[in-house]
């Protein structure tokens, strides 16, 4: 905290970040306030960046798999889908059915897995440290079944363009449904404890309120712009993987406050799980599960542009991708939900609500920093 | 789910209640999630990534994995201080080293492992205070379970070749037309995509061409480039691309798990491309005055003759036939070995300013002592161009022949007329030619009728010399094999013709000292029928043109090879030799080709201390 210079001022300066517990990851916010009442809010990244774009322009396709994953660490597998769909784009490749249905599953369990930990972090930012405990528990059980399928726990680097890189383990199946199932009695619970707890309703409602017009305007996506009444999600508007065989509806509230936004996510958690439960009976029971790909040595992607998206907890998550021909993306670019929900519309957000509830209306957006710094 | 349904999911969170967190206290009373480490331990999933393994007598030191890593966490270095290793042909003396703090555990090396040697396990616990001990050469006896390995349904290697389209056997037994018909552009580059770059193949390759970078430049659609890097090690690409033995081939890495990059057919792609090399880069270096004789047109000699040009001597060969090439132009078959194709690469030759005298033979139309005084330097190319005889009882006879003299007389006097049964003595791959252009023959001349070639060799299957490609090309036009059997004499019907062959059960080829000395089991006898008997059991020199009190300088090695230095010199200064002649030949175009130009840099090295 620091006086401002000259004349005395009821302001002063705020900075909150790079670490620390009501920043959800390495970010920093120089906010002026008067009293504890914010008054400005300004956004300061880089301290996470590790040129992951500039980076891939110098390794080969396959050797990006190792980098994209980590440029979201609750759920890095839309990277690994968005990648791999972009190339599979460019060279026309189509990926077997049965691939269509892992990757669904592995994308709907990672999606569980992120709002999980958003889960813990937004309810710590009101808090309420029990939910978190409880919710880092039971994404570890997520993220055992990852370390099944794909040999790691948090950067599984499996899906793959062509496909995914192995097929299920014998008997994962009916582990992923134990999990679902396990779940799906646990919510109970959460609700009981979190969601339908008045205290909560009393704190997030109305707070950080956002109209349906702004944020269109503002570029919201994901939760953020499902909360003001819009029912906008790739998975139903440019269907991937299995997505357009799937029964599903889109959770949408009107409010546009923190606890719309919540209340999305937490039944978004309940419609993944439904999707994985789909998933695994719609799924071809055999069948390659990857698309032969070129020599990764000489894996010239064919001279293009485009821009391939999937819906990630946040939001549109998409890869744009310039190829020139060689066995190296020309550019590629990463469109993180976090961008726009930190830049316009937590700057603005912030203007206005207690200092107290800073931490809380960042959580309620669900940044992640990493996805700005890329 | 429909609409209404979401909407009652909704409204069941838009009333609170102080009391209902309160049912969380039971959890107060249940098990903890939590494991209690050590006491309780959590089973390690069986594809977990964690620290490597490596079976480092089965690694070759490809270095794949280390271009593969992202991370750049992987080198190769000297095995030796932790596991001595055994130096194979075809190998690297090197084995990875991995950095723990660079590597991401993505397993890509573990995928793109030619041999398999490479695994990850399920151990990922390393605790030390000494940061630099986080960097260490992997190995099995560090005793690891294996988790994360590869398999062969999901690899990013290519593990299959492309098919090379050839014509059939009923087909090509008919005709002397070229039996493989070539790569198309499409095929060439999905064969030259497979290629991994790492360079194990330019050991076997006698001349040590830059095959993946010729390879990279097939695929990339520049042929022009890729036919300059093959002229920088070998002067006769076109050729070695159609009958090279592709040593290289032998040791490709994909030999472990799949098909070896067709090495060859690539080569043979890029130079059919271009109709002449005119258009591609070369470099020239300006006139030096020198002059140098080359005795012999085989592939040493242009090869030779060939880098010596580029160096800027003045050469000039002696040819005694009419045909320049030596065994390419005289032995090897028109349908391995098309005539335009050996004339595209002489002319080649020729264009750098190299004259071809032919019908020219050294000690009748021109002296060697001449060639001694009025050139700089003599470079000896003869080759093996006599037939060994293995001094069968009653092979004086006209109907028993030499096969390189009956090779060119197919080849360059046009003979077609064959007998109906005929025997080939011999099982290497001048045996093979002369089975199959025999098969061509006997189709020719007696079509339909009933016809026969068989060949009889020491070895048996499993030694025999020739290239696995032939003896299959042989069998397929049906060509009968008798191996492990051994000629003793040919038997005549009472008009003094021909009527078959006497051969033994061979017992053993080398003795105790691992020399050739066969023995036989006089007991076990058969008569192989035939009329016509060639003889495809080696060849030799003749050197009855060195004047006696050269000749007497001349060193030889204890396998009566010529000795040369490692620069290709003999005992004789100023005289060089290659080819055929000197150890380091393995009887094939590619090792003469290799020491043709070996020597070349000899000779030039000499030239310019000679100033």
């Amino acid at each position: 905290m620091k006086k401002r210079r000259g004349k005395m001022s009821k302001s002063y300066e705020l900075f909150i970040g790079p670490n620390h517990p009501g920043i959800p990851g390495n970010f920093s916010l120089h906010l002026e306030l008067e009293g504890d009442t914010i008054v400005s809010a300004k956004g300061d990244p880089g301290y996470l960046h590790r040129a992951f774009e500039k980076g891939m322009e110098n390794r080969l396709y396959i050797q990006n798999l190792a980098l994209i994953p980590r440029i979201c660490v609750p759920e890095p597998d839309i990277n690994e889908a968005a990648y791999s769909m972009a190339i599979e784009d460019l060279m026309g490749v189509e990926i077997p059915e049965r691939a269509k249905y892992i990757r669904t599953i592995v994308l709907e369990l990672a999606r569980t897995t992120a709002y999980l930990l958003w889960m813990g972090g937004y309810a710590a930012s009101l808090g309420l440290y029990t939910l978190s405990q409880w919710a880092t528990g039971d994404r570890d059980y997520a993220i055992d079944l990852f370390a099944e399928l794909t040999g790691a726990r948090v950067y599984h680097m499996y899906i793959w363009p062509g496909g995914v890189r192995r097929d299920l383990p014998a008997g994962w199946e009916d582990e992923v449904l134990g999990f679902v199932r396990y779940l799906k009695d646990k919510l109970t619970d959460y609700d009981n404890l979190f969601f339908k707890n008045a205290m909560f309703i009393h704190r997030a409602r109305g707070v950080a309120k956002i109209t349906q017009e702004q944020a269109l305007e503002w570029g919201a996506t994901g939760p953020v712009l499902k909360a003001t009444g819009v029912a906008q999600d790739v998975r139903k508007d440019a269907p991937y993987a299995a997505y357009g065989e799937l029964d599903f509806e889109i959770p949408v509230l009107t409010e546009g406050d923190s606890w719309s936004r919540a209340i999305v996510r937490r039944i978004e958690i309940e419609n993944a799980l439904n999707l994985i439960e789909q998933a695994v009976k719609k799924m071809p029971k055999k069948g390659p599960v990857w698309t032969k790909m070129p020599n990764p040595f000489k894996w010239y992607v064919p001279e293009g542009e485009t821009y391939a998206k999937v819906e990630s907890s946040r939001g549109e998550h998409g890869f744009f991708m310039v190829s020139d021909g060689t066995e190296k993306p020309y550019r590629v670019a990463v469109r993180g939900a976090s961008m726009p929900h930190m830049f316009t519309i937590a700057e603005k957000l912030l203007v206005g609500a207690r200092l107290a509830d800073a931490s809380h209306i960042l959580l309620s957006l669900d940044i992640c920093p990493p996805e700005i710094d890329r | 789910m429909s609409k209404e349904e979401m909407n009652k999911r909704v409204e069941q969170f838009e009333n609170g209640s102080l009391i209902t967190p309160l049912s969380s206290v039971k959890y107060l009373f249940k098990k903890p999630h939590t494991l209690q480490y050590p006491k309780e331990e959590k089973p390690v999933p069986e594809r977990f990534r964690g620290f490597h393994i490596n079976d480092i007598d089965k690694c070759i030191g490809c270095g794949n994995c280390r271009d593969i890593c992202p991370c750049a966490a992987i080198t190769m270095v000297d095995p030796s201080n932790v596991h001595p290793i055994e130096v194979k042909e075809g190998s690297n003396p090197v084995r990875p080293q991995i950095d723990y703090g660079r590597c991401s555990y993505c397993g890509l090396c573990v995928e793109v492992c030619p041999t398999g040697s490479l695994k990850l396990s399920k151990d990922l616990i390393y605790t030390s205070p000494d940061a630099d001990s986080f960097v260490w050469i992997p190995l099995e006896e560090q005793g690891r379970e294996p988790g994360f390995t590869q398999t062969d349904e999901i690899t990013p290697l290519m593990l299959e070749k492309v098919e090379m389209p050839e014509l059939e056997p009923d087909v090509r037994k008919k005709t002397f037309e070229e039996i493989i018909l070539g790569f198309n552009e499409e095929q060439a580059k999905k064969e030259a995509m497979r290629c991994l770059g790492c360079g194990i193949c330019m050991q076997g390759c006698p001349a040590h061409m830059k095959i993946p970078e010729y390879i990279q430049a097939i695929f990339d659609g520049d042929n022009k480039l890729s036919v300059s890097y093959m002229l920088e090690d070998n002067a006769l690409p076109g050729i070695c691309g159609r009958i090279c033995t592709h040593a290289c081939q032998d040791d490709c890495v994909y030999n472990y798990r799949g098909d070896a990059v067709q090495i060859m057919w690539l080569k043979r792609f890029a130079t059919d491309q271009l109709k002449d090399y005119s258009e591609v880069e070369l470099e020239k270096m300006p006139k030096t005055g020198k002059k140098v004789a080359i005795i012999g047109s085989g592939p040493s000699g242009l090869s030779a003759a060939y880098y010596l040009a580029t160096m800027g001597h003045s050469v000039t060969i002696f040819e005694k036939r009419s045909r320049a090439g030596g065994a390419l132009g005289l032995g090897i078959p028109l349908y391995r070995l098309p005539i335009y194709e050996l004339d595209k690469e002489i002319n080649h030759i020729k264009s750098m300013g190299v004259e071809i005298k032919l019908n020219t033979e050294v000690g009748k139309d021109v002296s060697f002592e001449e060639l001694m005084k009025n050139y700089d330097a003599v470079y000896l190319g003869i080759g093996l161009s006599y037939g060994r005889s293995i001094r069968l009882k009653g092979e004086d006879h006209p109907d028993v022949i030499q096969a390189i003299d009956f090779l060119r007389q197919v080849k360059v006097e046009g003979r077609r007329d064959i007998a109906k049964r005929v025997i080939v003595i011999g099982g290497g791959n001048v045996a093979m030619d002369v089975a199959r252009t025999v098969v061509r023959l006997q189709q020719i001349s007696h079509g339909g009728e009933d016809t026969m070639v068989q060949t009889v060799s020491l070895e048996d299957w499993d030694i025999m010399p020739a290239s696995k490609e032939e003896v299959e090309g042989a069998l397929e036009e049906g060509v009968i094999f008798n191996p492990g059997w051994g000629p003793k004499q040919v038997i005549f019907d009472e008009n003094g013709k021909i009527k078959g062959l006497e051969v033994l059960k061979v017992k053993s080829i080398f003795d105790e000292n691992h020399r050739f000395h066969p023995t036989f089991f006089e007991d076990q006898s058969k008569i192989l029928e035939g009329n016509y008997i060639i003889e495809a059991v080696g060849q030799m020199y003749d050197f009855s043109f060195i004047p006696k009190d050269l000749f007497e300088k001349l060193k030889f090695t204890p396998r009566r090879r010529v000795w040369v230095d490692e620069y290709g010199e003999t005992s004789i200064p100023g005289l060089f030799a290659g080819g055929d002649l000197v150890p380091t030949s393995k009887g094939n175009a590619i090792s003469a080709i290799a020491n043709g130009h070996r020597a070349a840099i000899g000779i030039d090295r000499y030239l310019q201390d000679k100033k």
